[in-house]
């Protein structure tokens, strides 16, 4: 039979241990996004498909010489596994070239990390390697990841690629708004400064905001009436305007208007309350199915006496 | 191996104790009370561990190069698919089948069912591999495996459902070390310690209910993460969770059913009457368990696809696909084991939970790997990553049977407990 104080210490134990998990502190909860954190507006209807931004980026962040020079444009028609180019751990940015029905001409498209207001990276990541800087960036730690990729599983664009060629520095490897070496100095990313068309324009995110929808109102049969990235995954610094609708240019249009993190709440919600009542509750089942034997054995007991 | 025939005086050793009265030492113990030469000799005659050497001679080499080349040397390296077979089977397929330890824990201990102890340590142990070895496949396929105590200590993401699942699969692994150092205790004959886990049994099995409801859980709801990747019927923003831990449940016991099957057949010789002598009426309880488990689920997952109104996509291809998943994953076994409970047929209880074994894993893998990217292409996994799993695979079979040869799992031990 168990006694008291068996009960109590087997408690202790319990609440210990649940202790040890409890974790449940959601830091992003009402985040709302940095107020005055900059942007970059992509004009479809400017892009030429000079890769002018590729080139740049790739000596700005450093990054390894890439198998085709900057200006082979038969790049556009490369497919993997069926898939247009992406980033990858050599490339933080390709452009990509898309033949909407309705256009005469090509779409170029530039793909990045869009920076997020509230990054599906940074919230589905267990070590914290991702920080969104009051400037909009969204940047990346390399020296506490744990290399569990779990970021790439969330980022609704795929963006994050990894360093799998590496062995004993293996790293996600991603835009980073060239946060260290431009942004925080309020200068804009290499890519922007590099495009001689004006399809990038780099401001203040609100701003931008403003200008884009001003570009449609003015040329409303040159543009989508949408702004992609104003609330796509709960909004992004890096914003799209198209003359084509949106999926005809690659982009993802089922990506939800709130940001991923809102798909993990209802679940994390629901920890405190197991940690809570689940103690309680077996304990009590414990001690009901315990009384019950002993009850149906003392009996047995009488009767054979 | 039948040892029992030829050592039938000393061997199997359930006592400290010698046939002639003296205590048996710690080495021969280990050598399950043979002289070594012979402890070889049947090792080497026993055709299972030919293959395993087999397995062990590609698999080494493959690991080696995974560690000393990068990851791009053995997997597809793929920026699309970044979690591969590693953890498509080996975490999200063995958790599941893990739960057995949490299961048959509240069981007897919470529920007081004393008639389930015989195969209460079995459970234990099965839990307790079933999550070491998926930690081990987690440091094979994360990049830097030799930060893997960062969440807990270097740098913290406590929002994170992922550090939800680090800290909770890292504490319920001590919880049933905990669980499972009773057998060893009595082994080595540490009574003082064997009591000591005794008397917080009562705790270790509250936090092992706790743990497991939320990591089991936590495991689905990392996919909420990826609400446009996976594909509508294997997600379910709410429900993810429950579908994850409610098959877990029937996970775990069938994975009992299966792992006793396998010693009552090819371990008779390390299992004593009492547990010889109840496993056929355990299994059918345990097949009971199932059947119920199994018609929750799939309630459960109907009522996902009613919640976000998928009905359409039940027409399509991947429709299909997902009701032979259904139906051959968890309606066909659950009918087998209601049919053998009803008639009292062990075998075909036993037929069931493979047949159930096998369905949770293929969930796993398609919540991971099949239905994720589901507009995209599918990747196929190189051979060298599924011979790598099969090598860890085999990893956990060896320390699984060493465990039960030795260890008071499917035996009582003789003399003071």
């Amino acid at each position: 039979m168990i006694n008291r104080r068996h009960f109590m210490k087997g408690g202790l134990a319990a609440s210990t241990i649940g202790a040890l998990g409890l974790s449940k502190k959601s830091e992003a909860a009402d985040f709302a996004g940095y107020p005055d954190s900059m942007g970059v507006l992509v004009d479809l209807s400017r892009c030429i498909g000079c890769r002018s931004c590729e080139a740049a980026c790739n000596s700005e962040q450093q990054l390894p010489p890439p198998e085709k020079p900057f200006n082979d444009f038969s790049v556009f028609e490369e497919l993997r596994h069926g898939q247009k180019r992406r980033p990858d751990e050599n490339t933080y940015t390709v452009v990509n070239s898309y033949d909407p029905p309705a256009l005469d001409h090509p779409l170029f498209r530039k793909i990045q990390c869009n920076h997020c207001l509230e990054p599906a990276c940074l919230t589905s990541c267990f070590v914290n390697a991702y920080t969104k800087t009051p400037e909009g960036a969204v940047i990346y730690n390399p020296d506490v990841c744990v290399g569990c990729r779990n970021c790439m599983i969330a980022c609704p664009f795929y963006i994050p690629a990894f360093r799998y060629s590496s062995a004993f520095q293996p790293r996600i490897m991603k835009c980073v708004f060239c946060h260290d070496t431009r942004l925080r100095e309020g200068k804009p990313p290499a890519c922007v400064e590099s495009c001689p068309v004006e399809a990038l324009t780099f401001g203040r995110r609100t701003d931008l905001l403003a200008m884009g929808k001003q570009r449609i109102r003015q040329n409303p049969e040159s543009y989508v009436n949408h702004i992609y990235g104003e609330h796509e995954a709960g909004g992004t610094a890096w914003m799209y305007l198209s003359p084509a609708p949106f999926e005809q240019a690659g982009f993802d249009t089922t990506v939800p208007n709130e940001p991923i993190l809102n798909y993990v709440k209802d679940f994390l919600s629901f920890v405190p309350m197991v940690l809570m009542i689940w103690p309680a509750l077996f304990a009590g089942f414990h001690l009901l199915a315990k009384r019950k034997n002993d009850n149906t054995s003392a009996a047995t007991q009488d009767n054979e006496e | 191996m039948d040892i029992s025939i030829q050592y039938k005086t000393s061997v199997p050793i359930v006592s400290h104790v010698k046939p002639d009265g003296t205590a048996w030492t710690l080495k021969e113990k280990l050598w399950l009370g043979m002289p070594f030469q012979d402890y070889k000799r049947l090792a080497l005659k026993n055709p299972v561990n030919w293959v395993l050497l087999a397995i062990f001679a590609v698999g080494i080499p493959l690991l080696l190069m995974r560690y000393l080349g990068g990851l791009d040397t053995v997997t597809n390296s793929s920026d699309d698919y970044p979690w591969g077979v590693f953890l498509g089977f080996g975490l999200f397929g063995m958790v599941p089948l893990s739960a057995s330890g949490f299961l048959l824990g509240t069981t007897v201990e919470i529920f007081d069912r004393r008639d389930f102890l015989p195969i209460e340590r079995l459970a234990l142990l099965n839990g307790l591999l079933g999550y070491f070895f998926a930690v081990v496949y987690l440091l094979i396929d994360v990049g830097m495996p030799w930060r893997i105590y960062y969440p807990m200590i270097i740098s913290l993401g406590p929002a994170a459902v992922l550090f939800l699942v680090a800290w909770h699969v890292a504490t319920y692994l001590s919880v049933q070390i905990a669980e499972v150092s009773s057998a060893f205790f009595e082994w080595i004959g540490w009574l003082k310690a064997k009591r000591f886990i005794k008397a917080i049994t009562l705790g270790l099995t509250i936090a092992g209910i706790i743990l497991s409801t939320l990591h089991q859980g936590a495991l689905g709801a990392l996919f909420n993460y990826a609400p446009t990747k996976v594909h509508p019927l294997w997600f379910s923003a709410s429900y993810n969770w429950i579908h994850f831990f409610c098959s877990a449940i029937f996970a775990g016991l069938s994975m009992v059913i299966v792992s006793s099957t396998i010693c009552k057949h090819f371990l008779r010789w390390r299992c004593d009457t009492r547990f010889l002598g109840s496993v056929d009426d355990l299994t059918i309880k345990l097949g009971k368990g199932c059947a119920y488990a199994m018609i929750t689920y799939l309630v459960i997952k109907m009522i996902g696809v009613a919640h976000d109104n998928d009905w359409a996509y039940l027409f399509t291809g991947w429709g299909q696909y997902f009701l032979l998943e259904l139906g051959v994953g968890v309606f066909l076994p659950m009918l087998l084991f209601a049919f053998g409970v009803k008639h009292r047929s062990a075998n075909l209880v036993r037929f069931a939970a493979f047949n159930a074994v096998l369905g949770i894993i293929w969930n796993r893998l398609n919540v991971a790997l099949i239905c994720f990217n589901w507009r995209m292409y599918q990747e196929i996994p190189r051979w060298q990553e599924l011979w790598i799993t099969l090598t860890i695979l085999a990893v956990y079979f060896v320390v699984y049977r060493f465990i039960l040869y030795r260890l008071p799992i499917l035996y009582q031990w003789q003399g003071q407990r």
